[in-house]
């Protein structure tokens, strides 16, 4: 895409921002975005005015207690302290998944969110029935989740990561075996409140989700979309649709829309030297994830945007975010825009550290090759060649952080490609490719012949 | 003042040795790897001739300063001597030792048992006696690591500190048996030395007796001038050899270690280190004296017992379930258990590229455990084998012998491994891989490739037997070096379905 065609879109959308209800479907309403004291930015729900605030807690990346033998359980103290601190500072909206943190976030959810009144928040959960794909297994799924989260019904309810297997797999995992009319009767009956779809994959197959909403055969209430100042424009355009046409088909439609990934899993929080110093330099005081943030919120369509925080720290930094609320303007967006063109440069892997991949049969740590190799590249732990004046120390530094994050059983050479992973991974990264390359990188630091 | 002297070399070299049998980072052997190779039974099996005649002229002149100074199991034991040397002073007891004659039939029997094990290649046996191979044992074995878990807290704090300064190293029991042998060596040696000084270096170590050959007509030498004399036997207290025979004023110049302690203690400056070139050469033997021996083997047990004890816990590995059963939900996140390879049946041993073959490896090694300790692969171990006992061979499951290491063809001392380069590295067919089927994954339908995908000479090959069929491995064993990086990258656990068969000769 030209850059100008991103300032038209990017433009437009700003512009809507102040003049709500254009268009032939309302807007969610913003609600206080004054300056001043710290306040939540609500956005309401144009369907069945739900409140929902503009920052969504994404249960995904809870921390977890190491048990010893292998054994990983969610630290639920810690996660209660996060829950209550984040429904103190307004949050309420909490997604979780039967799949996620080796199926233990939706009970940790349950727990933290059973300690307050029901009316004060909104439950999203997903049916992630990716492995048995039965009506019996995947009605299961849907009755334990009540269970888990201790509710008796879900304010939005997904079917989880539909386009990737194209149009084939959502047939498989929702039609063949009568889910989705299932769960419409779930939403007469009033158990599941909105039902819609978390999406990743390419274009077309995005088309045909919609168009089962044009053409009246399911209405999507809801859709939830990976979208960030880097996936707006440049998503790899074959395997994954840029953000900018998911956001304007919604848009279109007058679809809710919810943000997943708006950080590319902590990526965006911790960029390359070189843009982090150009943001700030603009924004001195904010942190560099509060420009994801920011992203995100300018568009107008965008229901909540969701944040699997791991501690209190990126919890606090993001109240902070959405409780001073400023939406870019049409210069920052741009600015934005210049700086994921430049972040495309380094040779990172496109990894969110999701897990979706994990466990690998063989033993492989997958999330944690890539994330060290993209922290080893970000932060400047990378060797080009070998004439570099400090290319000792910083061989040094990678093998020895390598060791240190993997266990040499876990690494990158165990990777016999026999690509159980690629199915899974919602980003389609070519993940035994990637990590020959980054095991190629590391022979070379080994042999001295890079 | 020549006491002096000769204990500050002592350390200085015992420092030096120690520090490099401890060094597992590389760092050291540039600076510190001439100290293993002046040791007298390397230098022998290394045919280093400059060095041997270097040592027969050093003891032809000065005595068995070798003994006292180069020697660390020798240094160690005076070091060990000397804490109940002191103990004994605090309890106003100045005679820690009294003249003993040479017990000959031990002495000259250990020396006769060991030459001939040197020549019929019994190297097990040479192994046990020789003393740098002993201290070496010793410190590879009940010393590195405690020095790894030491580095590996400073690991974890540099880690806190995000510093890269230290990395983690895992501590692994490589070979019980050599680890028990190390142990009971330790005990035995530090036993004699506290009771009676230098009792193993002038009964037991067979490097002392063929020095004490030379030294007893050795240049310079302590020399009692009865003149000046008074008979008060404080020198014969302190030899800690137990040489001095003051009764008749003589001097068993095949034990004395020139360590003169002697003539420090002498008030009268009846003792002198002084030229003695032709002097009376045969020192008088007291025929009747009873001969000491302190080895128990009443203990031997119990240390076994201790060292077991103490390294079950490294060694310990628990053992999962292989395969992942299939799920009814299909959760994110969490690791496949990942089983430990097990040492697979290797017909022919694998020894490391430098050594020529495997008859000639075996015959020069003196396993030391100088290279198992430098090993930063985990490659290399003492053998169990009781053929080749304690001498090393390697084996990959927990890395294999990488293209740019050469580390231990470095450190050998004995010319068992030659020194090498990285690129003459690969001209030494250490073995050969072989596949076998029944165990590769690719048989269950997993398609793989990973042994072909890092083969480092490019010798392995998928190939398919026919359309339908997924790709398998073969090698080519013109190409393969034996490196072993096919069976530790093998996804079948826990016996790869790769694994390297070590060739007699690899040099052809």
């Amino acid at each position: 895409m030209e850059r100008r065609d991103f300032i038209k879109i990017s433009g437009a959308g700003a512009l809507a921002m102040g003049a709500a209800a254009v268009g032939c479907a309302p807007k969610p309403k913003t609600v206080g975005t004054e300056e001043g004291p710290e306040q939540m930015v609500y956005r309401e729900n144009p369907v069945n005015g739900d409140k929902v605030s503009l920052i969504g807690f994404g249960c995904m990346r809870w921390p977890m207690i190491d048990q010893g033998d292998g054994k990983r359980v969610i630290d639920q103290e810690a996660v209660n302290e996060m829950v209550d601190y984040a429904i103190e500072h307004g949050i309420n909206y909490f997604d979780t998944s039967p799949a996620y943190l080796m199926g233990q976030s939706e009970l940790a959810a349950g727990i933290a969110l059973s300690r307050h009144p029901r009316d004060k928040y909104f439950i999203a959960t997903k049916l992630s029935n990716f492995g048995d794909q039965s009506p019996e297994a995947s009605i299961k799924m849907y009755h334990d989740s009540f269970e888990q989260l201790r509710t008796d019904y879900f304010d939005y309810y997904l079917l989880h990561s539909i386009g990737r297997g194209g149009v084939a797999a959502f047939e498989q995992r929702y039609v063949q075996n009568g889910m989705i009319d299932f769960l419409l009767k779930e939403k007469e009956a009033g158990r599941i409140r909105n039902l819609g779809f978390s999406f990743h994959g390419k274009a077309e197959e995005f088309d045909a989700l919609i168009g089962l909403h044009d053409r009246g055969e399911i209405h999507w209430d809801f859709c939830q979309i990976e979208m960030n100042y880097v996936d707006w424009t440049h998503a790899d355009g074959v395997r994954n649709a840029n953000a900018v046409y998911l956001y304007e088909e919604l848009d279109k439609r007058g679809i809710p829309i919810v943000i997943m990934e708006p950080l590319l899993g902590g990526r965006l929080a911790n960029v390359p030297d070189a843009i982090a110093k150009q943001m700030k330099e603009r924004e001195p005081d904010k942190s560099i994830a509060s420009w994801a943030f920011r992203f995100c919120g300018t568009y107008p369509r965008v229901l909540c945007t969701l944040s699997g925080m791991t501690s209190m720290d990126p919890l606090i930094d993001n109240i902070k975010t959405f409780g001073h609320f400023k939406p870019l303007n049409e210069e920052e967006l741009e600015f934005l825009e210049r700086m994921a063109t430049q972040m495309k440069e380094y040779p990172l892997v496109n990894c969110t550290d999701c897990k979706y991949c994990m466990p690998c049969p063989w033993g492989i740590d997958i999330p944690g090759i890539f994330k060290h190799y993209n922290t080893s590249v970000t932060e400047g732990r990378y060797a080009q060649t070998q004439e570099q004046k400090d290319y000792r120390k910083l061989k040094n530094a990678y093998l020895v952080s390598y060791d240190r994050a993997i266990p040499t059983l876990r690494q990158a050479d165990h990777c016999i490609s026999c690509g159980e992973c690629l199915s899974h991974c919602p980003q389609s990264i070519p993940i035994p490719g990637e990590l020959q390359r980054i095991n190629r990188y590391v022979e070379k630091l080994k042999q001295d012949t890079l | 003042m020549l006491k002096k002297l000769r204990v500050a070399l002592a350390v200085i070299f015992w420092l030096g040795i120690t520090l490099l049998f401890l060094d597992f980072t590389g760092a050291l052997h540039g600076w510190l790897g001439w100290m293993a190779k002046v040791q007298f039974l390397p230098a022998v099996l290394a045919l280093n001739v400059a060095v041997i005649i270097g040592l027969v002229l050093l003891t032809l002149v000065f005595g068995r300063v070798y003994c006292s100074v180069i020697c660390p199991l020798g240094v160690f034991q005076d070091g060990v001597a000397h804490l109940n040397v002191a103990r004994k002073r605090r309890k106003k007891d100045h005679k820690p030792y009294n003249y003993s004659p040479e017990v000959k039939w031990l002495r000259y029997g250990v020396w006769v048992l060991f030459v001939v094990a040197l020549i019929a290649g019994v190297q097990a046996l040479v192994a046990l006696l020789a003393p740098y191979s002993a201290w070496g044992r010793i410190v590879q074995n009940l010393f590195q690591p405690v020095y790894i878990w030491v580095n590996n807290l400073f690991a974890a704090l540099a880690e806190r500190a995000g510093s890269y300064a230290f990395y983690d190293k895992e501590v692994w029991l490589r070979s019980l048996p050599t680890f028990i042998v190390a142990a009971v060596t330790l005990i035995v040696v530090v036993v004699l030395a506290w009771k009676n000084g230098r009792t193993y270096c002038n009964t037991i170590c067979p490097v002392g007796t063929t020095l004490s050959f030379f030294s007893r007509f050795a240049m310079f030498r302590p020399v009692i001038d009865t003149e000046k004399c008074k008979n008060c036997k404080q020198c014969e207290h302190q030899c800690k050899a137990a040489c001095i025979n003051i009764a008749e004023h003589k001097i068993d110049y095949s034990r004395c270690v020139d360590c003169f302690n002697c003539i420090d203690t002498c008030k009268f400056g009846a003792l002198h280190y002084q030229y003695a070139w032709g002097s009376s050469l045969k020192t008088a033997q007291n025929e009747d004296g009873k001969a000491k021996s302190s080895v128990s083997s009443s203990n031997k047990a119990k240390i076994e017992d201790e060292g077991r004890r103490a390294f079950v816990t490294g060694a310990a590995l628990a053992v999962g379930t292989a395969t992942l059963k299939a799920q009814e939900k299909k959760v994110d996140g969490g690791f496949a258990t990942v089983l430990d390879k097990e040492v697979p049946n290797r017909d022919v041993p694998v020894t490391p590229p430098g050594s020529k073959s495997i008859k000639d490896f075996y015959r020069r090694c003196t396993a030391c455990q100088l290279c198992v300790a430098e090993c930063p692969n985990g490659v290399l171990r003492p053998s169990t084998d009781l053929k080749h006992f304690m001498q090393p061979e390697m084996s990959y499951e927990r890395g294999y012998c990488r293209p740019e290491c050469t580390r231990c063809s470095e450190v050998c001392p004995t010319g068992a491994i030659l020194k090498i380069t990285k690129e003459e590295k690969t001209q030494y067919h250490v073995g050969t891989a072989q596949v076998n089927r029944t165990l590769c994954v690719t048989e269950d339908g997993t398609p793989c490739g990973n042994c072909a995908r890092h083969c480092p000479t490019g010798a392995i090959q998928m190939v398919k037997d026919d359309e339908n069929s997924l790709p398998r491995p073969v090698v080519n064993e013109a190409l393969c070096i034996g490196c072993g990086a096919c069976e530790n990258l093998c996804p079948a656990r826990p016996i790869s379905a790769i694994t390297v068969n070590g060739r007699h000769n690899h040099l052809d």
